[in-house]
């Protein structure tokens, strides 16, 4: 099953090194890791997504625990969460035809036009991973010069906060 | 004002104020700095190791035998590298080892400097933690963390890399008193309502087995287990890292189990209805295959580690605690319960494991012409009081010392058991006969091992350690040679050890006494004679029967009551 993990991590040289590490090493799959600093600079925080039976996500969330760089952690499948990516895509955009329906459908998913030249658009979306995908397959993928994606960032929904 | 030392001055005066009493080492560029404050002061002993693997292999036992951390200074590259395995066996077994690895000036990391490495990406994997001290202001508090994080909760190495130019910059120096690392805070106290359910269904217990590991050992709980035992009276097994945390000689004690376990102890796991599983890990040499892994027990498991519960086996009572204070409870629960411990004459689960014993799968040839492994290490408990320390390398020898040598005492049995390094034994009996000076420490090796750390006996002379080296030696890598003729149709493959040396000689060239005995006749006196050298490292080469196998073994893929017995044992038969 696909389970999102927040975790709060020390800023540190080499920190992110030990989370990666350990999914190659215990040969756990790392299926996207979004990565940023938070309020508090010292305090970095990954959403991973991750893929396994009921067993494999309990000893990854106990050995990602058992790292010293790991402040806190929170599976985030065990709530109610809000999850989105951010997608930048650029794509061929010729003739006032084309450029008038990439328009239109960038504005029916939420999307905004964010560099414009005579023959290219890029637009940025943002969505879970399942809208992003559809918004490909509805533009069309041949027109599709360049795709760049975030990964997945996740938060509990509701008062409840995952902090340092 | 607090005084301004340099970052050298620094490591040496945080060491000492962390009491720190041996440092294996061995010099190279990058820590010369330290290596020039060492010399000016003589709290510290530092000890000069032939290799790095070495250095990490003496502080591992030391710390084994003591329970104190043990301490390393290599310096950069090749000195972290050849580090390595000694780090990696500590980490596999939970040794609490605080390694230092120089490191090229800051300004050089990332420039394929002369004897750089990425110490702290190639040793990641296997610590518990590692740091890189970028500046020298971090130094004191870094070495603090270090050795808090190594020592507690389940224990494990940590390194520090500490860059050249950090160990001449100088700073403010105060030791901090306290540590507090906000992402790190080990759960030591059982959860109550875990150790009541626990106790509840061990007195409900009709066929119950107490499994103990290493973390018995290593958080000294073994009073605490004894006194658990007792209370019960029921059967108690120990893992391989777990010997002596509960007496070997006492009639509830059954014996190891696992793949070279005993019989009684193996189908004891088979058959019982409750297991309590304490400070150990459910290795795959322990449980053979997990699908046939004590079908018929609820289990308990009490672990310091979250991570260790319900890694390999489901558990239905976890308990994350240290065993000490898990134990102590539950040693309270049961004394107010009002337990008495049951009656192993007549108690029906004590009759069959009675029945089980007398199969006695641990019988040799006592009359052979050839002098038996086994008997080599009946003969080194009897010369030794059973009191010794006994270090052993991997392989076969291993497995008859950790079967023959019965361990009333923990932290006598010093082993590479998760990792398996051959080449740990004399080094880490050095660590041991520098901690306890007076006490007997043993070696028990093979010729295939022995020779992979042997330029160590050049430490062991210039320190004085009477070490007494008990090499079995049959000409074979022993264990590689046992599976090649059960499961590889006898073709040995690589596994004779041809050209080997004149073992006496190498010992008398290294200053040392060395001894061979041919005849079973002469063991327990080569033995005696021996250990009436108390100043002198004496090499005993016991010239041993080739064709010898360990016994019981239960091969992989199969369940604890699929053992392969030893040839004279009519249940082979049986079991076939």
């Amino acid at each position: 099953m696909r389970h999102t993990i927040s975790i709060l991590l020390e800023n540190t040289a080499g920190s992110l090194s030990r989370v990666a590490g350990l999914f190659s090493a215990r040969a756990y799959n790392i299926e996207s890791l979004s990565v940023a600093p938070t309020e508090d600079p010292t305090v970095s925080r990954l959403t991973l997504v991750t893929r396994g039976s009921p067993e494999m996500i309990e000893q990854i969330v106990k050995q990602l625990n058992k790292l010293v760089d790991v402040i806190r952690l929170i599976d985030l499948n065990e709530g109610q969460s809000i999850e989105r990516e951010l997608m930048l895509v650029k794509v061929r955009a010729i003739g006032a035809e084309q450029r008038a329906e990439l328009a239109r459908l960038s504005d029916i998913y939420g999307g905004r036009i964010v560099d414009v030249t005579e023959s290219s658009y890029i637009i940025e979306l943002t969505g879970d991973g399942e809208k992003l995908d559809a918004f490909i397959e509805t533009i069309s993928a041949k027109r599709v010069l360049e795709v760049v994606r975030s990964g997945a960032l996740g938060i509990l929904r509701g008062t409840k906060a995952l902090r340092a | 004002m607090s005084e301004q030392l340099r970052g050298a001055e620094i490591f040496v005066r945080a060491l000492i104020d962390e009491g720190v009493e041996f440092l294996f080492g061995y010099p190279g560029g990058a820590v010369l700095h330290i290596y020039d404050e060492l010399y000016k002061q003589d709290t510290i002993k530092h000890i000069l190791v032939r290799h790095e693997q070495g250095a990490t292999h003496a502080a591992d036992g030391y710390a084994r035998a003591t329970g104190k951390p043990g301490v390393v200074l290599v310096t950069s590259g090749p000195g972290a590298t050849n580090a390595v395995t000694g780090i990696a066996t500590a980490y596999m077994d939970s040794i609490p080892l605080v390694v230092f690895t120089g490191q090229v000036p800051t300004h050089l990391i990332g420039n394929d400097a002369f004897q750089e490495v990425d110490s702290i990406g190639i040793t990641r994997p296997c610590v518990k933690h590692n740091f890189l001290v970028e500046r020298v202001e971090d130094l004191a508090a870094t070495i603090k963390k270090a050795f808090y994080v190594a020592t507690s909760g389940r224990p494990g190495p940590v390194v520090i890399d500490v860059p050249k130019d950090v160990t001449a910059n100088v700073c403010a120096y105060e030791y901090p008193k306290t540590v507090e690392i906000r992402s790190y805070k080990p759960n030591t106290k059982g959860h109550p309502g875990q150790i009541k359910k626990a106790a509840q269904l061990i007195m409900a217990a009709e066929r119950p087995m107490i499994y103990t590991g290493g973390g018995v050992i290593l958080d000294n709980a073994s009073s605490e287990l004894t006194q658990f035992a007792r209370l019960l009276g029921f059967p108690v097994t120990n893992t391989l890292m777990g010997l002596g945390a509960y007496p070997g000689s006492d009639p509830q004690f059954i014996g190891m189990l696992g793949m070279h376990g005993t019989y009684e102890s193996n189908m004891a796991m088979h058959q019982c209805d409750v297991l309590i599983a304490i400070g150990a890990r459910f290795d795959d040499r322990v449980t053979g295959d997990l699908a046939k892994f004590c079908p018929t027990a609820r289990i308990i498991h009490i672990d310091i580690d979250p991570a260790s519960i319900s890694k390999n086996v489901r558990v239905e009572v976890p308990i994350v605690g240290s065993v000490t204070n898990v134990l102590s409870e539950l040693n309270r629960l049961l004394q107010e319960a009002g337990v008495t411990p049951v009656d192993r004459e007549s108690n029906p689960w004590w009759r069959q494991i009675r029945e089980w014993q007398k199969l006695d799968c641990l019988r040799y040839d006592k009359g052979s012409k050839l002098i038996k492994p086994q008997a080599v290490i009946e003969a080194l408990h009897r010369v030794t009081g059973g009191d010794a320390y006994v270090t052993s390398d991997v392989g076969q020898h291993q497995m008859w010392a950790a079967q023959f040598y019965k361990f009333d005492q923990p932290r006598r049995w010093i082993n590479s058991g998760g990792l398996g390094t051959m080449g740990f034994g004399l080094p880490s009996a050095m660590g041991v006969q520098l901690a306890f000076p007076d006490k007997q420490v043993a070696c028990v090796t093979g010729e295939a091992s022995f020779v992979m750390c042997v330029q160590e006996l050049s430490t062991c002379l210039q320190y004085d350690l009477p070490i007494k080296v008990v090499s079995l030696n049959n000409r074979y890598m022993g264990m590689v040679r046992q599976w090649q003729e059960f499961f590889y149709d006898r073709r040995y493959s690589h596994s004779y050890m041809d050209a080997l040396p004149d073992f006496v000689k190498l010992a008398e060239a290294f200053g040392h006494v060395g001894m061979r005995i041919e005849d079973p006749a002469d063991v327990e006196g080569a033995l005696k004679e021996a250990f009436s050298h108390k100043k002198r490292l004496v090499l005993m080469d016991f010239i041993t029967d080739q064709s010898e196998n360990v016994y019981p073994m239960i091969a992989a893929g199969k369940g604890h009551h699929e053992m392969h017995l030893a040839p004279s044992s009519t249940t082979e038969r049986e079991l076939a």
